[in-house]
Parts: C-alpha cells; structure tokens; sequence
C-alpha cells in the first residue's frame, strides 16, 4: 500500500488509454491543493461583493476578522476550541465517505456523545483520580455517538435503507431523545443543562498558557489530532482500512476480493458515530464540564463541509477545521462592521465551491445522490 | 507510425475523385485530460463501402466514430463529410444534432433503447408520425414494418423491446438509426452479443444497405469479420492511422501485424492447426494426455436471481486437473450466473459444487479463494479491480489478510508487485500507478498476474481476453494453457467461439440457464455448436 493514491481524485472515463500512463503523480500536488484555493478564493470575491453593499470596505473587514482570530492569543483560543469539535465530526463524516457512506448524522451523534461523557461524570465517584474519569467519559462519548452511528448501519446492512435518509431522521430523534431527559429528569432548576460531572475535567489550554485566559480551548485538542493520526493510519496503512476504502470505491470489487461489504459498511457507520461522539468531550470536559440542549448546533452539519474541503484526508480535514473555525469566530469579530450571518454566507460559498471544483467531491455526491435515487426506485 | 500509409486504393483504382468520398476525416487530435486518445488519426470513406476500422482496444477507433457523429468535437483536424448531393462539406466539430440531420447515424455497443415501450415507438422516438397531438401507432408500425422489410432488419414492431433478445434489439437500434435518414451508419463492435447465425445475418443486412447506396464504418477488433464483410480498412494504433488497405488484397495476418506493430500468432492458426492436427498439440475426446481426478464437480447447481427464476438451471459437470473445459453460448444464458455461483458471489438454490473433493458451496468468497479457486471475473471495471487502487494494492485484492492481520505490510506487498509486474509484464512498470492509468490489456494482465500468479487448483477466467488487445491476448492464452500443463482445473466461459476452440479440450454450450451440449474439443466447429448456442438444436449429451 501506498497511502497515497487515495487523494487522487477518480479520474474522467475516457474511451481510450495509451499504453503510456499520463504523469499522475506530477500533478497531484497541484491537484490536491488548486480547487480548494480556488473555492477559497472565489469565496473571497464573493465575501467582498457582500461587504461592499454594506457599505464596508472589504479590507477593512478582512483586517479586523484575523484581528479577532488569529490575532490575539484569546482569538487563537477560541478558534482552536471550534476547529477541534469539527475536527471530530469532519473526521466523521470524511470516513464515513471513504466508505461510500454518506453520514449526516454527526449532529445527533455529537450530542449523544457528549450526552453520555456528562452522564458518566455525573455517575462517577467525585474521588476519582481526573484522568482515569476523563478516559472513561471519552469512551462513553465514542460509545455514545458510536451506537447512534451504528443503528443506521445496521439499518443498510440489514435491510439496504439507505443512511443519508437514516442518518438524518436519526438526529431528530436522538436530539428530542435527549432533549426530554435533561429538561424532565437531570437539568438544573432555571436552566437546560445537566448538573456539573463530579470528575474528568480535562486541563484548559489557559491553565498551562495563561496567555489564553479566558478561551475555551482544552486538551482535547491533541486527542482530535491524535483521531486524526489514527483515522489516517486506519483508512491507508490496516487492512481493514484497505478493505473499507475497497467498499467505498468499488463494492463490487470488494465483494470478489472476499470482503464482507454489509460488515464493513456498518462497522463504518459506528466507527464514524464514535468520531463525532467524541466531539462531545471537548464541550463536556474541556470547557463546561456539563451536558446543555444544543451545546454544538451546527457543529455536525458543518462537518459535512469539513469533509469535503478537506477532500476527505484526516489532515486535510484538521485545516478545513480550522479554516471553518476561522470563518465562524470571525464572524463575531466582524459583526459591528457587517452582520455575522455574512460569514455564514462565505461559509456556503466555499462549500458549493468546492463541491462543484472537486472531482472527489462531485463524485462522492453523485454515489450519495445515485445511492439514494436506487433506494427510492426500490421501495416504490 | 511504421509503414507509410498508401493512397486509398479504391479512389486511385477507379477514377472517381472526391467527390466518390462520403467521409474525410484528416489529422484528427482528440485529448481527455492527460489520456491523448487520437492524434494524427485520419480516415476516408468512399461513398457506397463497408469500411472497416480496425485497432487493438484503445487504439481510438470509438473515440474518432464518436467525433465523427458529433458526440465529441476534436482538438485538432478537420472532419468532412458529403452531403446529399455528393459534395464534401467541411463539419469539424458539429453536434449530434448536426450529424444526424446530415445523415451520419451511429450504432453504440451499449444500447439506447426504452425497454417498456414497443419497437415501432422506440424506432419513431423524437421523430414521431403524430396524428393531430396524438402517437399515431399504426403509422409508426406501418412505418417500421417497411423499412424493417427493405433492409432485412428483422424485427416485431409491436413488441416491447424489453421483451427482446439481444439481437433483436441491436436490429432496433439499426432501425431507428435508419429511420431518422442515417445515409452513414457507423456500428461499433456489434457483434460482441451476437449468435454466429445472427452474425451472418447482419452482415446480410450490411450488404443490403450497401446495394441501396448506404455507407457503412464497422469498428471491430476481431479480424475474421473484416475479411468477411468489409470492402476497405483501415488501422489504427495508439490513437493514429498506421495503414489502409483493400481487404481483397492483404490477410489477417498483415492486418494483425499493423494493429499492434510486430509479428503475432492468431487466434484463428491455432485453432486452425489444433482442427487439423498440424503441429500444434492435438487434444480432446481420445485422452491424448492423461488426466488426473476431478478438481471441480458441480451437480445439478440451481441459482435464482430477484428478477428471474433459474437462471442457472440444473447444471452439472466435472472438470479434471490437466483440462480446459469451455463454456461457449450467446451473452445471457445464466454463464455470467453461473461463474458467480462458483466464485460465492451469487447465492446458489441448490445443488453442489466441490473443489478437489470438498464441498465449497457454503465458503465465503475468501475461503474458496485460500481452498485454491481463482477467478478472473467477466468486468474487470467492476468486479477484478478497484480501478482507483495502485498496481500493488491491485495485485493483493482477494489476498489482503495473507499481507498482515491489522496492518498491512508495505514492503512485502511493494515486493510481491514487483515480483509479478515483471513475471506478468504489466506495464508501466510503476506498482504505485493507479489501475486506472493502464491500457485495457495490462489491467487485465494485473487480475491474471494476482489470479494465476499464486497457488491454484481451479481457475474460472471468464471472458479472459475482453477489451484486450491482440499482443495480450496471446499472452492470456499462454498462461491459461500453462496452468492447465500444470495440471490446473480451468473453467473458460468466452463470448468468442475462436477462443473457447482455441483453448478448450472439451467444450459446452450453455442456453437458457442450461448446459445445451457438452463435446470433446474434436467434435466442435462454429458450424456444430451454433445451433445449440440459439436453442434450435435440442439438448445433448457429452
């Protein structure tokens, strides 16, 4: 194995081949890197037509939101917090298309695992040394988010429904599922979030930096770059990791190289909920040391862009995290100047950008699309 | 480019001058991507021919037609074509639209047909006889009976066409290609689904068209159907024109020669030579060799598919170490079934298939695999790679849990591509080189390379040769009856009846699910089996 040929992207069907193989490898690095630059930047066009009709000068925009990023260590904070929890559900949904599974379900699957890392630290004994509690909350969060991920697995191994409607439906249960028992059995009187864990608490990034007093960011950081050190290693270097990537590319192909294809795709599923599950954990025990209804709305939707501008590489979707981390911290820094919702719109742009830009992209959205069309033609 | 290429011999034989061209097509590039699939390539066609073009697959024979008809328009070259009156009309680049109110028609290998609507309404579909607002039916069956009777095109007008045979429905897109004017039909590779009898009668068919003035390009790769039918070729290779000659005044093997650029051995010599004993090993019915035990027994094998009972319907035979049996028949009669029911890739009704002795019926795909079945399956694309994969991620699928338990080991399988890469001369030699890169033929040579290179019992190569080019067909064929030297169990199921004569030593026909024949490789000819291959001739017995 290579580990590499995964980036490249499915190349256009031609009716011909020459015995000469075109120079593949003598592009990649522009065909890696190009489209997602260009997304960026037609963004930037777009981000400064927005801004001009506010009557804003576009420069000036640009300079204040870095200035409110990446230009103060609290900035920095802040965005390291955010890009951490879309690293965990970037890295969700990213493997979940190396599988040729489009799962949209990281939102319920983030709550469910955040839901559970709080349930744990409540249940734990306030003795308990803070690592050991911090451990057993992060696998409850994985387990959490992991059994959400899996229902919709099991749903298309079993019976072929198809995840990209399973997935979906399953947030709003999962979300309402939750929903009912912190508000009817575990808030706070006056609030809607669960009593603070008894131990777990993971260190804040101010606590070692003081520099950064005042921010979010935790040491849940290093666990998302460790996830996405061990997704890399599973998707290039196992054989399952050969095997899944198999399933996803061509199933038929890895049905004759003796893979069990309904296995790998529920496998997937679950593994992809543990992912975002454990985005929990840097709400839960990195900053409030509680579960609340809605703690990271968004956070699992947006991982779908993650995935996709990060063209589905574990390190590619570690800085599509941050450049999304960027864009929405920015978009507090900005809100005097233009409203906020103006980065949300960038935001779009850069996703259908990339989503047009990207072979990779344009085709995992054809299979989904395709996968979704034969499941429609099937149950009618 | 090799030989010079000549003037065209039909326009300096008889003086007719340009305006006898129907086609010209000159200094023709067409580039996807990186993949330069014409360059240089140039045809002509006189007015009233059956012109051949002719090239190994890959060679840019589709893609130049494709421009031709306006499906593609080229980077470079120009591209006339004669109008009604005879005069040639520059059209480089013009549409589909354009070709066919101009009269160019073509015929693609896979169908554009509505299964659920009758023949006469897909023939008249976009060019509908309407009466008032309204499909006038009768007019449109009216319509297809009489050009279905000028041209030989047997068909039903008022049948669905999904009730159709395969050959059927290729006279139906013929039709409908004629029913919207085509003075130019351009037919690509129309007789990969085609019975021998339905071969003839299209070339019948092709004659006809030909006598009322009509133009025909054939593309095809298989050299007994140029010698057969066409008047000029034409040769492509590696995207150019190498050569065109006068099919009354070259051979197959001069045409073979041009087509890959050296000298091979044909399909046809051998089997040729194996017919009549000259030289070449002569096997079959009489145990020339002895044969050891069976290595593959299938009894009374049933497999049922969720759109079709019985598709493979009570099949049974045995196949010995040291044989080659071949399954001919017509695409569709439960071969494509029954290589899968084999494989464990489809799931089987009942019955029993043993490997060596051992019951492998209820084996997962990797265990028959590790029990010693290899299996070059029919699609490649689909099935036999993951065409995104490198070469050495390739040579591993189906083998991936004997390179590592959890991780795999890099190193052994970059060595174990090496190994085959030279053994199996796939090119280019680079193990790190998506599949996909790759000619058709080294592709194939990477699933034989992984099938055959490694212990095996039992090898079912089902359609070994398909889409490869003629220099990697004769590569194939060696290796295949190498293994069954070697005393290996090989199941050959081909679509191309010179290749199961080729190779065979006892050959079966397989129609409607099951076994219609079953000989020695002394009693088969073309002439023999093709009635067994339609289901005019009864079932028999070996």
């Amino acid at each position: 194995m290579t580990g590499t040929e995964a980036i490249v992207p499915p190349a256009p069907p031609t009716s011909a081949q020459p015995d000469s193989a075109p120079p593949v490898r003598a592009g990649r690095v522009t065909e890696a890197l190009l489209p997602p630059l260009v997304a960026i930047l037609i963004a930037l066009v777009v981000g400064d037509l927005l801004i001009l009709t506010f009557g804003q000068s576009p420069a000036e925009v640009y300079r204040v939101l870095l200035a409110g990023t990446w230009g103060n260590a609290y900035g920095i904070g802040q965005v390291l917090y955010k890009a951490t929890t879309l690293t965990f559900t970037g890295l969700a949904v990213a493997l979940g298309i190396r599988a040729g599974l489009f799962n949209i379900g990281a939102e319920g699957q983030l709550a469910a695992g955040g839901f559970v890392a709080a349930v744990i630290g409540l249940l734990v004994p306030a003795a308990t040394p803070g690592v050991v509690a911090a451990l057993v909350c992060t696998l409850g969060a994985a387990g959490g988010g992991g059994v959400v991920g899996a229902v919709p697995g099991v749903l298309r191994a079993r019976f072929g429904a198809h995840e990209v409607i399973t997935t979906i439906m399953l947030n709003f249960v999962v979300l309402a599922l939750l929903g009912w028992i912190v508000s009817a059995h575990l808030h706070v009187p006056e609030s809607l979030h669960t009593p603070e864990i008894r131990s777990g608490a993971v260190t804040r990034l101010s606590d070692i930096f003081p520099v950064f007093h005042g921010s979010a960011a935790n040491l849940t950081l290093l666990l998302a770059l460790a996830a996405a050190a061990g997704v890399g290693w599973y998707l290039f270097r196992t054989r399952r990791g050969y095997e899944l990537r198999a399933v996803g590319l061509q199933p038929d192909a890895a049905e004759y190289g003796g893979v069990d294809v309904a296995g790998v795709r529920w496998r997937a599923l679950a593994l992809s909920g543990a992912l975002a599950g454990l985005g929990g954990v840097n709400f839960v025990l990195g900053y409030k040391h509680y579960y609340e209804e809605g703690f990271a709305t968004g956070a699992g939707f947006l991982g779908i862009a993650v995935a996709l501008v990060g063209r589905n590489n574990p390190w590619g979707v570690v800085v599509a995290a941050l450049l999304f981390a960027t864009l929405s911290q920015g978009g507090l820094a900005v809100n005097a100047l233009v409203p906020k919702q103006m980065v949300e719109v960038l935001q779009a742009v850069v996703i259908l950008a990339v989503a047009t830009a990207v072979p990779s992209v344009r085709h995992a959205v054809r299979t989904a699309a395709a996968g979704l069309v034969r499941t429609g033609a099937k149950r009618s | 480019m090799t030989e010079p290429i000549p003037p065209l011999a039909v326009s300096s034989n008889q003086p007719r001058g340009a305006a006898a061209l129907a086609v010209r097509m000159r200094d023709v590039a067409k580039i996807f991507g990186s993949v330069v699939a014409n360059r240089g390539a140039s045809l002509e066609v006189a007015r009233g021919e059956i012109h051949a073009l002719v090239g190994e697959n890959g060679a840019g024979k589709s893609t130049l037609m494709r421009i031709l008809a306006g499906t593609y328009a080229p980077n470079g070259g120009t591209v006339d074509v004669a109008d009604a009156s005879g005069q040639l009309r520059d059209v480089t680049g013009w549409d589909t639209g354009q070709a066919i109110d101009a009269g160019v028609g073509m015929v693609h290998q896979h169908f554009m047909l509505v299964p659920p609507l009758t023949v006469a309404e897909n023939v008249v579909l976009g060019r509908e006889p309407r009466n008032g607002p309204v499909l006038d039916r009768d007019a449109a069956i009216r319509a297809v009976r009489e050009l279905s009777e000028r041209t030989g095109l047997a068909v039903h007008a008022d049948r669905p066409v999904a009730e159709l045979s395969v050959g059927e429905a290729q006279r139906v897109e013929i039709l409908k290609t004629l029913y919207r004017g085509a003075r130019i039909l351009i037919l690509d590779e129309p007789t990969a689904v085609l019975s021998p009898i339905e071969v003839r009668q299209l070339w019948d068919v092709l004659r006809t068209l030909r006598a009322q003035g009509g133009t025909i390009v054939l593309i095809t790769h298989k050299l007994d159907e140029v010698m057969d039918v066409s008047d000029t070729i034409t040769v492509m290779r590696a995207g150019e024109t190498v050569a065109r000659m006068r099919t009354r005044d070259t051979s197959p093997r001069e045409i073979a020669r041009a087509m890959v650029g050296r000298e091979v051995t044909l399909v046809d010599d051998l089997s040729l030579a194996a017919t009549r004993g000259a030289g070449v090993r002569e096997r079959g019915d009489a145990g020339v060799r002895e044969r050891g035990g069976l290595l593959l027994e299938l009894r009374d094998l049933r497999v049922d598919t969720p759109r079709r009972r019985s598709v493979v319907d009570g099949v049974g035979f045995g196949i010995a170490a040291g044989e080659i049996l071949g399954i001919a028949g017509v695409e569709g009669n439960g071969q494509t079934e029954l290589v899968e029911a084999i494989a464990g890739l489809t799931a089987v009704a009942s019955g029993s298939i043993r490997l060596g002795g051992d019951e492998i019926g209820g084996l997962s795909v990797r265990a028959r695999g590790d029990a010693g079945l290899s299996h070059v399956p029919e699609d490649r694309h689909r099935r036999g790679l993951v065409l995104d994969y490198s070469i050495a991620d390739n040579l591993i699928l189906g083998r991936q849990h004997h390179f590592g338990g959890l991780r795999l080991d890099a190193d052994r399988i970059l060595e174990h591509a090496r190994q085959h890469i030279v053994e199996f001369d796939i090119r280019p030699t680079d193990p790190a080189l998506p599949a996909r890169a790759l000619s058709g033929g080294n592709q194939q040579k990477i699933v034989i390379a992984r099938e055959m290179g490694r212990d095996f019992r039992v090898l079912l190569a089902s359609q070994p040769t398909r889409g490869v080019d003629v220099g990697a067909i004769e590569f194939i064929h060696d290796r295949i009856r190498r293994a069954r030297d070697e005393g290996k169990a090989v199941l050959l199921v081909s679509a191309d009846l010179a290749e199961i004569l080729a190779l065979s030593d006892r050959i079966a026909v397989m129609y409607g699910g099951r076994i219609a024949a079953l000989m020695p490789r002394s009693e088969a000819s073309a002439e023999s089996l093709g009635p067994y291959m339609t289901g005019a001739a009864g079932e028999r017995a070996a």
